[in-house]
């Protein structure tokens, strides 16, 4: 969509009005500094997504909309995650489990560490389920983004 | 070439957009803006009483005429006050461009004085809107929002102005043409599309038109009645799209919806193939959507794909405009000599006649009492048919629809939509602007006709005779009807126990005022007012306070479901339904 300020309330007020519901919503400039890119999670039947779909084509901000579930995508979520980590055993299988999951530690206290994910949201949920609760201080989400994949590409 | 101030790129602008009259109300933000006005004449302001008044106004100016309105408001509540008539706009697709003052950029966002987020205030409610916080950008912006106004499916644009911005001086260009690489509106139809559809409305055993206000704002109304009479269908127009086919033609068979006539109903629910134009299956037209239609394939073309299977799910989805889509599909039926099936055909009109016979408008005469739907039925006689007509919003926003016949498009005004009260007075004064040598009757009721008095002095200071007809019952009457029906006649807050005597009050304002009492005086007062060519004229007529508006669809019903006057008294509607409203 365009780079303008106020492109990005249009589109929240749009779903906000018509009663649409936004799992996630990530957003930022492009290569091409007068257009940003949207990627906006959301749910609903055929007819719903067909709807949301028409009426955010017809905002004259919106230059470009795809649909990434009709095609073969990447999606990819990022998160930070800052636990608790005193003792060596909590240390130990914290870092552990980091390293299962493609994380990296990016800050070490004495009593903490925070960690960088990537991956699918579900892969993000999968890793917190296998922290133990008491150990999460704070989780931060950016929200799904996504890319077809092959040569196909959104390009305007 | 000199550079100029924003305020006078504004003016220019304005003058090269070809902007015969702007309707506003000056303030604080805008004093430079109506500083150059002051110095020319092309671009005539005309000085309403309240900002809603010069949004309806330049709404029905753009009713009338087909070109877009143009209005100028100042900040803060010089906004809030337009957004009523904005909102209006917007839900019957009115191409309008509403300039705003804004404080100036170094104070946006502190809370300055008359300071209001108009943007955001007005984004739910417009087709776009820019804040303009560079003057260089201001008459490529300007441009834009008429270009966005006029195109596609019309509708208001919004475009803010900071004071600084008015004041700061640059060179002048007006570009002849604008390009949007997010927007560009399908007008031309799909062929494969139309040809399909061509097939589906020739195999039909009982086909039905139903268009809508998409025909009227497209101009497309030659094409429709041409189609129309090729296929020998029968028709019926929404609230917004009476006119566009002749009301007085034999094809037609009344408006359809929660009012609509029994024939033009009950042959929605029983075709087999359902062309719609132009329309958007809103819920005063479909009632219980399990219920709408339940045989019929569907056409639908409009040129707003977002109208498309909303509501309804349809089968033959065409997006274009519609004289354009109407042309091609005459285009393929003349040219391969096309046929509809004249037996089928003949039989379904069997059946419409037959419907027809229940005469769904027949309602009680009177001596004694004055009935609103005589009212306007003399109103039609009186004026040949010929007059354009606004309403405001109630009962006699329906009788008006239902007992006027209309037989051109742009010859009806009302807001459908948003249903605003208060909409008929200003919006007839924006008529007359357009068509200054014609009749124009606003048919209104004492609840609406409260809402927007003050434009009568508007109307006085420029001289736009109108005639005022007022179906005065003393009730907010169409509340008054649902409260007799569903709310066992606990008229709750309904009955306006002090009425000015309108007489005086027309008087006050320098118009002439009537008051007529009886069924055998409407005709004469008619005739009077209309002779009056120069002259605002205010009828109050005092009409029986309890009439009910029929046929109805309560709420919750099918079209097949429906109240017809001096049968159906009383009515009860269940829970479901009463959701519905």
């Amino acid at each position: 969509m365009e780079n303008e300020s106020g492109a990005l309330s249009r589109v929240a007020n749009l779903f906000s009005a018509r009663g649409y519901n936004i799992e996630s919503l990530t957003v930022a400039p492009t290569d091409d500094p007068t257009l940003s890119r949207l990627t906006l999670v959301t749910s609903g039947n055929e007819q719903i997504i067909e709807q949301i779909v028409k009426q955010l084509n017809k905002l004259i901000d919106v230059v470009k909309l795809i649909d990434l579930t009709e095609t073969d995508a990447i999606e990819r979520e990022l998160m930070l995650v800052k636990t608790k980590a005193t003792g060596g055993e909590q240390r130990a299988e914290i870092h552990r489990l980091a390293e299962i999951f493609d994380g990296h530690i990016l800050d070490v206290t004495d009593a903490t560490y925070t960690i960088e994910l990537t991956g699918r949201s579900e892969k993000l949920n999968n890793f917190l389920n296998a922290i133990e609760k008491d150990a999460i201080l704070e989780v931060v989400r950016s929200g799904t983004t996504g890319i077809a994949r092959g040569q196909k590409a959104l390009h305007v | 070439m000199e550079p100029i101030t924003g305020a006078e790129i504004l003016v220019r602008c304005l003058k090269d957009e070809g902007v015969e009259y702007l309707f506003g109300y000056p303030g604080g933000s805008v004093l430079h803006i109506y500083d150059e006005l002051y110095k020319q004449e092309a671009v005539k302001h005309i000085l309403v009483r309240h900002e809603q008044g010069a949004v309806h106004a330049a709404d029905g100016y753009s009713r009338a005429s087909g070109k877009p309105g143009v209005v100028l408001v100042t900040s803060g509540p010089g906004v809030t006050n337009a957004v009523t008539g904005i909102a209006t706009a917007y839900m019957d697709s009115v191409p309008m461009v509403i300039f705003s003052g804004q404080v100036p950029t170094a104070l946006i966002g502190n809370d300055a004085f008359q300071e209001v987020d108009t943007v955001g205030i007005t984004l739910p409610c417009v087709k776009h809107n820019f804040l303009v916080k560079d003057v260089r950008l201001l008459a490529e912006t300007v441009k834009k929002a008429f270009y966005i106004a006029m195109t596609g499916r019309p509708g208001p644009v919004l475009v803010d102005l900071p004071k600084d911005i008015t004041i700061t001086k640059t060179d002048y260009h007006y570009p002849k043409k604008v390009k949007l690489r997010s927007y560009s509106p399908t007008v031309k139809g799909h062929a494969g599309q139309i040809r399909k559809a061509v097939d589906m409305i020739l195999s039909a055993k009982r086909p039905m038109l139903y268009t809508g206000g998409g025909v009227v704002l497209s101009d497309g109304s030659a094409e429709l009645v041409e189609l129309t009479q090729l296929l020998g269908y029968p028709i019926t127009n929404t609230l917004m799209g009476l006119g566009a086919y002749p009301a007085t033609d034999k094809q037609f068979i009344g408006m359809l919806g929660m009012h609509g006539t029994y024939e033009a109903n009950m042959a929605m629910h029983e075709c087999d193939t359902l062309i719609a134009i132009g329309a958007r299956f809103d819920d005063r037209v479909t009632g219980k959507l399990e219920k709408f239609c339940p045989t019929a394939r569907i056409v639908h073309v409009d040129i707003d794909p977002s109208s498309i299977s909303k509501n309804v799910k349809v089968d033959i989805p065409i997006v274009g405009s519609v004289p354009n889509v109407l042309r091609a599909m005459i285009n393929v039926i003349r040219d391969e000599k096309l046929k509809p099936d004249s037996e089928a055909l003949a039989d379904w009109w069997r059946q419409i006649n037959e419907w027809r016979k229940m005469e769904s408008l027949r309602y009680k005469p009177s001596t004694e009492v004055i009935k609103p739907q005589f009212v306007v039925e003399k109103l039609y006689e009186v004026t040949k048919g010929q007059a354009i007509i606004t309403s405001d919003v109630g009962q006699h926003q329906m009788w008006a629809a239902q007992y006027y016949l209309f037989d051109r498009p742009r010859q009806w005004i009302n807001s459908g939509g948003l249903g605003t009260m208060g909409f008929g007075l200003p919006a007839a004064m924006g008529a007359k602007f357009a068509f200054p040598d014609q009749d124009v009757a606003c048919i209104t009721g004492d609840g609406s006709i409260q809402m927007m008095l003050q434009e009568l002095a508007t109307m006085k200071q420029y001289n736009t005779p109108v005639k005022i007809i007022n179906l005065n019952n003393g009730y907010l009457g169409m509340v008054r009807q649902w409260q007799e029906f569903f709310y066992q006649k606990r008229y709750s807050m309904t009955y306006f126990e002090a009425l000015p005597n309108f007489v005086m009050l027309a008087e006050a304002y320098g118009h002439v005022g009537m008051k007529i009492e009886k069924p055998g005086d409407v005709e004469g007062a008619l005739r009077e007012a209309f002779a009056m060519k120069d002259r605002t004229v205010f009828l109050d007529f005092i009409t029986d306070p309890e009439e009910n508006v029929f046929p109805m669809i309560p709420a919750g019903g099918g079209q097949n479901e429906m109240l017809l006057a001096e049968r159906d008294d009383m009515v009860s509607t269940h829970e479901e339904g009463m959701v519905l409203v």
